[in-house]
């Protein structure tokens, strides 16, 4: 590589279009820097700086809605500025926001650094973000890593608990082995790609554009096919799909509950930023259709079957959630079917995550206050009495259940009815009967929360609550973003207003 | 339009659901208890006023007091559209008439934690009046799922006994039923390419560019199936009868009242306008469900019962069975003859329910062994019990009897044999009707009611009590007297070119 390479290279590249990416970036640097400088006792303002600083990206990041750059490429075509990116920005910093108010009463229990958590949750978003607008399979696999490497060391956070240390492991050879999927996927199409013999083959076929054009011209090619599907598993164990979802109790378990609340949002949907982005209407994959509708139409059937099934036995609520997640992630993938052929999906597909990301806050937010010093064990009879105790956090868990079941007049339910729109007008027909009775079983386990919370309460047993762990009471920060949340859940299934125009142009 | 300054429809909606908010935010239980009086009242004043003033108000597009608000979702053919045709006027106003009575109820109930329990139940009342005032197919469904959700949480905290298991039964069936109708609608959506959920534009449309003969089946049988859950169709009836015997008195009269009348609502609105090849194909094999399951298996079961409030429940799922019968009639007077059915078991069925708690609360019982004797202690509660059992067996002279003659009329050009046994199923329900009246009332009082009589000696009716259940029998009545003024309306909207039919 020559200089003028180099300077051509550079002249592409557009730092201020990664403005909230480089920001959050620098505020990782700077909570180290203040754990450094900061006397001992001052050092509980780290967390408040983080939060801070996480906010004050958002703000800007919608403040300055920038719609001049979409659909430019930038830094040589590793990036590719779209709405959808500018709307996963949003998501991802949403997710960051609410990790850091989770993380200050969770950690608060633990003797622990507290410094590095938030460090690490700023460069894991900062990652996301990038991802959801990465248009070259370079940077895809290179902030794919980022994110998840910083995830290991995040589910093993809490290291003097077993439980932790077991999921951390878990996590890691799982991703091990998905990373190694992935990489093998790209390594294959990077070579088809690159064939000579072939045509439209191009020297850079990482390149999103370019290998689309290339495979447009390839449709049935052995090695292609075989590459994208490596490529989807990769991205399955992201989102916990079927049969990659094995290790999605466990971890979920183990990790710390706002390191469970991460991964079962904001690392979901960055894995759904790259599936749409490949798989979508106009993504790279465009002309697999063939292969990939079906692959993951199976997918999507087992993933919910499996999802709502196993999650009904639980009685730890941080199982349950995950394997809730599960069959949400099967409700996406609906989507993501019915998106090359339904003009309605790709909207249903954003108003069903952030209509998660609002619900799955509110019961994790819930989870962080009810939960005790033993982060992992989390169960439902530990809910007994908590109308009677705390009508706040009830009515919270409440909303957010209930929205995660998908039960009118909350926004997870306009979610629901969005995808299972657009999966009849796609004709993936006998899918939607699966989540529909996916969505009746679902009730059981939902329910059944709701039930500990609510229906034992005014009966309480007394001999219940010595044994259940002391709850903690909710501050005034923490109190104002759950209500948020939960307001923002019924508003959104009553009246969409402008949002909803917007997702369903 | 009528004369009132606001829109009547949406203002009965929002009122129960502000007051709803306002006691979520934290209002005073002297404040909730007086505000509910008025939430309560303004759905009961606004259903009697568009009653009233039905015909006389200029109609649009087959709507009366059509109004339609931006919700957001206009790009999918979504929006708050409400009004009312002759088949959901009657239905509007018993909704307001009922959820009046179960409100007065509710506050002289004494219930524990009653602001709480006034909450939910004005959910349910804002929930009940948009069903049956939206004319958008979406919301049509949304306002029931809304109503729904008090009656889960109502049975499972307030409930009597087997509340959880109940609870969580009813919750299970209802959201299996909401489901496979939520998938039918979604069908006949999509395939009508109308791109709207709104009725009119759906049924313009339709008109213009029917569906195929096996589509309009399939989706009918979807809407069939699911809508036949949620109005305990057999045999998909069996957490009916235990989730009314569980729920809180006004709870029940709501959902047995007019809450569970949303299915049959949706297929008399929605289904047979839009698919009316579906209703012939499924007809046979309807009405022999109805008749051998829902009114002569559940009949005999209804007979079998000695608990009150689940003999009551059983026999609403059995009355259940006339409105298929109807239903499979598929005529302009077998289906008016539903729609009347409805209201008048609406009002009957709740005022079963609400002199059940009331007998409950001088016995401590369900169990009618237990009982006897009380007419002569209770003489007013026993008249209305009398007078609301010979309703609910269809007695000329109240609403019932109007709404069963002209189905067993319609059903007669459609099957003589479903016919004659259908009207043996009036035999049974005489049976257990007056068997219930006697073992409760006449006969002599049991060992047990003795004792309890001595610890506390029943009183009569009281004025909190008797208020509810005479606007209901006033209401049952008036319609028996006066059918016309609501058969001239279901009429107009079935068959709006003949004036001669159902009488």
């Amino acid at each position: 590589m020559n200089l003028e390479t180099v300077k051509l290279a550079a002249e592409n590249n557009l730092w201020s279009a990664i403005v909230p990416e480089l920001m959050l970036g620098c505020i990782a640097l700077l909570l180290l820097v203040l754990e450094m400088v900061l006397p001992k006792k001052h050092r509980v303002a780290i967390a408040d700086v983080a939060t801070a600083g996480v906010f004050g990206t958002l703000l800007g990041v919608v403040l300055n809605w920038n719609v001049g750059l979409n659909g430019v490429e930038t830094f040589n075509g590793l990036i590719l500025h779209s709405e959808s990116g500018q709307l996963m920005r949003v998501f991802f910093l949403l997710s960051a926001l609410m990790v850091c108010l989770l993380g200050r009463v969770a950690l608060a229990r633990q003797a622990m650094p507290k410094v590095e958590f938030y460090h690490i949750v700023l460069v894991v978003t900062a990652a996301m973000m990038l991802l959801a607008q990465s248009n070259h399979f370079l940077m895809l696999f290179v902030a794919l890593e980022t994110l998840t490497i910083g995830l290991y060391i995040l589910v093993g956070y809490f290291r003097t608990s077993t439980a932790s240390l077991e999921a951390s492991l878990k996590y890691l050879v799982m991703g091990a082995l998905s990373s190694g999927l992935l990489l093998f996927g790209i390594v294959l199409l990077y070579g088809v790609g690159g064939n000579a013999a072939l045509s439209a083959h191009t020297a850079n076929s990482m390149h999103y554009g370019e290998l689309g054009h290339f495979l447009a011209a390839n449709p049935h090619n052995f090695l292609a096919s075989l590459g994208v599907v490596l490529v989807l598993s990769g991205v399955a164990f992201k989102i916990g799909a079927f049969p990659f979802q094995i290790w999605v109790p466990d971890v979920y378990q183990g990790a710390p509950t706002p390191v469970t609340a991460f991964l079962a949002v904001a690392s979901k949907a960055a894995g759904f930023a790259v599936l749409i982005g490949l798989c979508g209407p106009g993504g790279v994959f465009a002309a697999y259709n063939w292969l990939t509708t079906p692959v993951l139409t199976v997918i999507a059937a087992a993933t919910i079957i499996f999802g709502n099934i196993a999650a009904l036995t639980q009685h730890n609520v941080k199982r349950m959630i995950g394997l809730s997640g599960v069959s949400h992630a099967g409700f996406l993938l609906l989507g993501v079917v019915a998106a090359p052929v339904a003009p309605l999906a790709l909207g249903a597909i954003y108003f069903y995550l952030f209509a998660y990301l609002l619900a799955s806050f509110s019961v994790f937010g819930v989870m962080v206050h009810v939960a005790g010093p033993d982060d992992s064990d989390q169960e439902l009879d530990h809910y007994a009495g908590l109308a009677k105790d705390s009508p706040f956090l009830a009515t919270v868990l409440a909303v957010g259940l209930g929205s995660l079941a998908g039960i009118p007049p909350l926004a997870g339910f306009m979610g629901k009815l969005l995808i299972f729109i657009a999966a009849y007008q796609s004709g993936a027909r006998w899918l939607l009967l699966i989540a529909a009775a996916g969505v009746v079983v679902s009730i059981y386990y939902y329910f059944g929360w709701i039930k500990a919370a609510f229906f034992e309460s005014w009966a309480a047993r007394p001999e219940a609550a010595g044994t259940r762990p002391a709850r903690t009471p909710v501050g005034a920060v923490t109190g104002v973003a759950l209500g948020a949340l939960a307001l923002a859940s019924v508003v959104l299934g009553f009246y969409q207003g402008p949002i909803g125009a917007w997702f369903t142009r | 339009m009528s004369n009132l300054p606001f829109d009547p429809l949406l203002v009965s909606i929002a009122a129960p659901l502000a007051l709803a908010l306002l006691i979520a935010l934290g209002l005073p239980k002297r404040w909730s208890v007086m505000l509910s009086y008025l939430a309560f009242a303004i759905p009961l004043l606004l259903g009697l006023h568009t009653w009233w003033h039905f015909s006389a108000v200029p109609q649009n597009q087959g709507y009366a007091f059509l109004t339609q608000y931006e919700t957001g979702l206009g790009g999918l053919g979504i929006g708050l559209k409400l009004g009312l045709n002759g088949i959901s006027m009657p239905l509007f106003a018993m909704a307001g008439i009922v959820g009046f009575a179960a409100g007065l109820y509710a506050i002289q109930s004494g219930a524990e934690r009653l602001k709480i329990y006034l909450m939910l139940l004005l959910i349910m009342q804002g929930g009940l009046m948009g069903v049956f005032a939206s004319v958008d197919v979406f919301f049509l469904y949304f306002f029931h799922e809304l109503a729904l959700i008090p009656t889960f949480i109502m049975v499972g905290v307030w409930g009597g006994r087997d509340r959880s298991y109940a609870a969580m039964k009813m919750t299970i069936y209802l959201t299996a039923g909401a489901m496979i109708s939520l998938v039918g609608l979604i069908a006949l959506y999509v395939q009508s390419g109308a791109n709207s959920f709104d009725l009119i534009e759906l049924k313009r449309h339709l008109a213009a560019q029917p569906l195929a003969v096996s589509v309009q089946q399939n989706i009918f049988g979807l809407l069939l199936l699911g809508f036949g859950v949620l109005v305990s169709l057999w045999p998909f009836h069996t957490w009916a009868p235990l989730g009314y015997g569980a729920a809180p008195s006004s709870n029940a009269m709501l959902h047995a009242g007019v809450l569970k009348k949303f299915g049959l609502y949706g297929l008399i609105q929605v289904a047979l306008p839009l698919l009316p090849e579906g209703m012939g194909h499924w007809a046979h094999p309807l009405a022999w469900l109805a008749v051998v399951g829902n009114i002569l298996v559940v009949g005999l079961i209804t007979i079998a019962q000695r608990d009150l409030k689940q003999m009551i429940g059983y026999s609403s799922v059995m009355h259940m069975g006339y409105a298929f019968l109807g239903l499979a009639a598929a005529s302009v007077l077998g289906i008016g003859g539903v729609v009347l059915m409805m209201v008048a078991h609406g009002l009957s069925v709740a005022l079963m329910f609400l002199l059940a708690t009331s007998v409950h609360h001088r016995t401590q019982t369900f169990a009618m062994d237990e009982m006897g004797g009380l007419a002569a202690k209770a003489p007013v509660l026993a008249a209305f019990f009398v007078a609301a059992t010979f309703a609910s067996i269809g007695l000329p002279g109240f609403a019932n009897f109007w709404g069963e003659l002209t189905i067993f009329v319609a059903l007669w050009k459609f099957s003589p044999l479903i016919t004659v046994l259908a009207i043996a199923g009036v035999i049974i329900s005489a049976v257990y009707g007056l068997r219930a009246v006697a073992s409760v009332f006449f006969g002599p009082a049991s060992q047990r009611m003795n004792e309890v009589a001595q610890a506390h000696p029943p009183t009569d009716l009281r004025w909190a009590e008797r208020v509810p259940a005479l606007i209901l029998l006033v209401a049952l009545l008036f319609v028996g007297l006066w059918p016309k003024s609501l058969s001239d309306p279901i009429n107009g909207a079935l068959a709006p070119k003949t004036q001669t039919a159902a009488r």
